[in-house]
């Protein structure tokens, strides 16, 4: 029964083994949670999820695998005398409410439907107005606004708290599926990380010392190393104005992630698309640029570019010269970036718009495709991808 | 089992941490900690120490630290100058062997509390240099070619403030317990652990304003429990009144003493803007 949960665990992408479900049931064979299923809920997360980010997922799939478990009650619905129902619903129901139940074609007339719909359902089901389930307007089901609801599968919580704690669905925030603040940036910029030794020799290298001192039959032969630094650098270029004005938090988050994770950064601001000039500060765009050219002959292949944006104008910004919204180009900016994907090996495209809509925009497609399909979404996930392929080496 | 963690009179623990912490002494397993900064994380390894009576023994890792130091270390520098001394202890190297905190608690005859502290930290190789030793609670000294095993399984306690990804082998073997940050009820608990005598209505009017800078969006370094507690450490040694910390108080814009709670100067500009447009608006 437990491996059915396992296997949904791993349909939903959650990275769960084998190694971990024994140790579930090394648990539940020693009784640390076999009384409660609140315990049974924390126990079974403790011991299979490693990651806060997975949390969700496990609240959703458990929460549909202890309901799916509850179907033996519906089975049971189905015996109990009705005349225990309708004692139990003249001590539950209040005055306004037996009349409400009235309204709706009286008490018979309900428990009827109830059983008709029983048959007819057989998954869990939550909000909408006919099936029964939970948080919808159906007479049937929990946690519903209809006066004259029969209450099914919902029980009060030792604390009072009429939700579970899976359907609380805390952690909805955590998900790495979904964009997320500086911080998670931040960790997944960090995965971008060469450490090498550069620069002033300044630091005691201890088993330098000791291998010379040894070959220099123990006469002390002191050795020093360079320390050990993030020796990856970065271009990062913005997309900035128009449709960008959308995207400037998240702009800005990746911004001050990566400004605080490498010590070789440089910036540089584009309009929509990459044309002949670039500028590092966006107030004085007009007048301190840098050209496209100098550009490339500045910063060496080995830097890592990262481009911002959202890839979304028409597409004769890209292929056509003179295309550009702002001013009369000679070259089409396909050849501008033709140019800068020539000159660095590692590029990365990454947008803010979701990877949903990037097939129906013309202008992404032929970005995407001339990026040779290292566009990624601008999310902690796409970050991560993007970032492994800025690692490999070419 | 003889020994159950619960909360102190020090240390609030929520049921699921309880149970987490009771689940990882019983099965022998890590017990790998995340939360925000402040939730408490370290802190939790003292407690279980102390409720428990175990030792503890505290591992901090910064970005230098090595596996092998938390195993032991072979002091060649000392041995190298003792010989060029002419030193009678250079003849025997386990001289030269200097116990980690891991070889220290393996050799507790009673259950002890290993606390490695902040593992993010490390290098990214660092919880797989420790695997063997994590699992199967024993190492191999190569020097002296002894193999240490642990008299009594320790309760390793992690914690990590996620700026790594730890390796999926190590995070296998571990328990993971996520500290969320506690609603205003267990709030109210755990201050009233720290201070049992601050006045009621100075605690609810300091929890409503200290849940309400929470909620402020796009607030860089949101405050967290120990920028509470050390608030209204501040409140209690200045005797504030409960009324002048609402925000219809004319006689200030922000909380007195933010300081302890906005710990960055963007986010006491932006809290200063949003109370003066919350005030025109009125």
């Amino acid at each position: 029964m437990l491996i059915e949960l396992l296997f949904r665990l791993r349909d939903a992408r959650i990275p769960v083994s084998i190694t971990e479900y024994l140790a579930m049931l090394d648990g539940l064979s020693h009784g640390i949670a076999n009384y409660s299923i609140d315990d049974f809920y924390h126990f079974a997360r403790l011991s299979l999820i490693k990651d806060e980010r997975h949390f969700d997922r496990f609240d959703k799939v458990f929460g549909d695998y202890i309901n799916g478990q509850q179907h033996l009650f519906e089975q049971v619905i189905g015996d109990i005398p009705e005349e225990w129902l309708r004692l139990e619903a003249e001590r539950l129901f209040s005055e306004e409410e037996k009349q409400d139940i009235e309204a709706l074609g009286g008490w018979d007339k309900i428990m009827d439907t109830l059983r008709q719909r029983m048959e007819e359902q057989k998954e869990r089901h939550q909000g909408g107005s006919k099936w029964i389930g939970t948080g919808g307007t159906s007479p049937f089901g929990a946690n519903g606004y209809n006066p004259a609801g029969v209450r099914i599968g919902q029980k009060t919580g030792r604390h009072g708290r009429a939700l579970k704690v899976w359907d609380k669905r805390e952690y909805k925030n955590l998900d790495s599926e979904r964009e997320l603040g500086t911080r998670n940036f931040k960790m997944a910029l960090r995965k971008l990380r060469r450490f090498a030794r550069e620069g002033a020799q300044d630091q005691f290298d201890m088993s330098g010392t000791i291998d010379a001192t040894a070959r220099n039959a123990g006469l002390l032969d002191i050795k020093m190393a360079a320390e050990r630094r993030n020796a990856i650098k970065v271009l990062l270029l913005f997309d900035v104005g128009g449709s960008m004005d959308y995207h400037v938090t998240v702009s800005e988050e990746l911004f001050s992630a990566a400004s605080s994770e490498f010590k070789h950064l440089e910036y540089f601001y584009f309009h929509n698309f990459v044309y002949e000039k670039l500028w590092k500060d966006n107030r004085r765009r007009h007048n301190e640029t840098i050209t496209l050219t100098e550009f490339l002959r500045t910063y060496s292949a080995d830097y890592r570019v990262i481009i911002v944006g959202d890839a979304t104008m028409s597409p004769y910004e890209i292929t056509a010269p003179g295309g550009s919204v702002e001013h009369w180009n000679e070259e089409a900016g396909i050849v501008w970036m033709q140019r800068l994907l020539e000159k660095f090996p590692h590029v990365a495209w990454l947008n803010p718009e979701p990877e949903a809509y990037w097939s129906r925009v013309q202008s992404v497609k032929i970005t995407h495709q001339l990026m040779q399909k290292r566009m990624y979404g601008l999310t902690v996930d796409g970050i991560g991808k993007a970032i492994d392929g800025l690692k490999k080496r070419h | 089992m003889t020994k159950k963690f619960a909360s102190t009179d020090r240390y609030i623990a929520t049921d699921d941490l309880s149970l987490a912490v009771n689940a990882a002494i019983t099965l022998g397993r890590p017990l790998l900690i995340k939360g925000e900064p402040g939730t408490g994380k370290t802190q939790l390894a003292e407690e279980v120490a102390r409720s428990l009576s175990a030792p503890l023994y505290r591992w901090h890792i910064k970005s230098t630290t090595k596996a092998q130091q938390g195993l032991y270390e072979y002091d060649a520098v000392s041995r190298l100058r003792d010989s060029q001394l002419g030193d009678e202890k250079v003849h025997d190297i386990s001289n030269y062997i200097i116990k980690g905190k891991l070889w220290e608690s393996f050799e507790e005859d009673q259950l002890s509390v290993l606390l490695i502290d902040e593992i993010d930290k490390a290098d990214i190789e660092f919880p797989n240099d420790l695997l063997l030793e994590i699992d199967k609670m024993e190492f191999h000294v190569y020097e002296t070619k002894q193999t240490v095993v642990a008299k009594h399984r320790p309760l390793v306690i992690i914690t990590s403030n996620n700026e790594k990804e730890l390796p999926d082998a190590f995070l296998r073997r571990c328990f993971f317990h996520y500290i969320k940050f506690p609603d205003a009820e267990t709030m109210e608990q755990i201050v009233s652990v720290h201070y049992p005598s601050i006045k009621k209505d100075l605690l609810s009017a300091a929890l409503k304003a200290f849940f309400e800078i929470r909620e402020v969006q796009g607030i860089k370094k949101k405050p967290s429990t120990s920028e509470l507690l050390d608030w209204l450490k501040l409140l209690l040694a200045e005797e504030i009144p409960a009324d002048a910390l609402h925000a219809d108080n004319s006689g200030s814009i922000i909380p007195k003493l933010h300081g302890a709670l906005l710990k960055n100067e963007q986010d006491v500009h932006l809290f200063e803007r949003l109370v003066f447009l919350n005030k025109r608006n009125q």
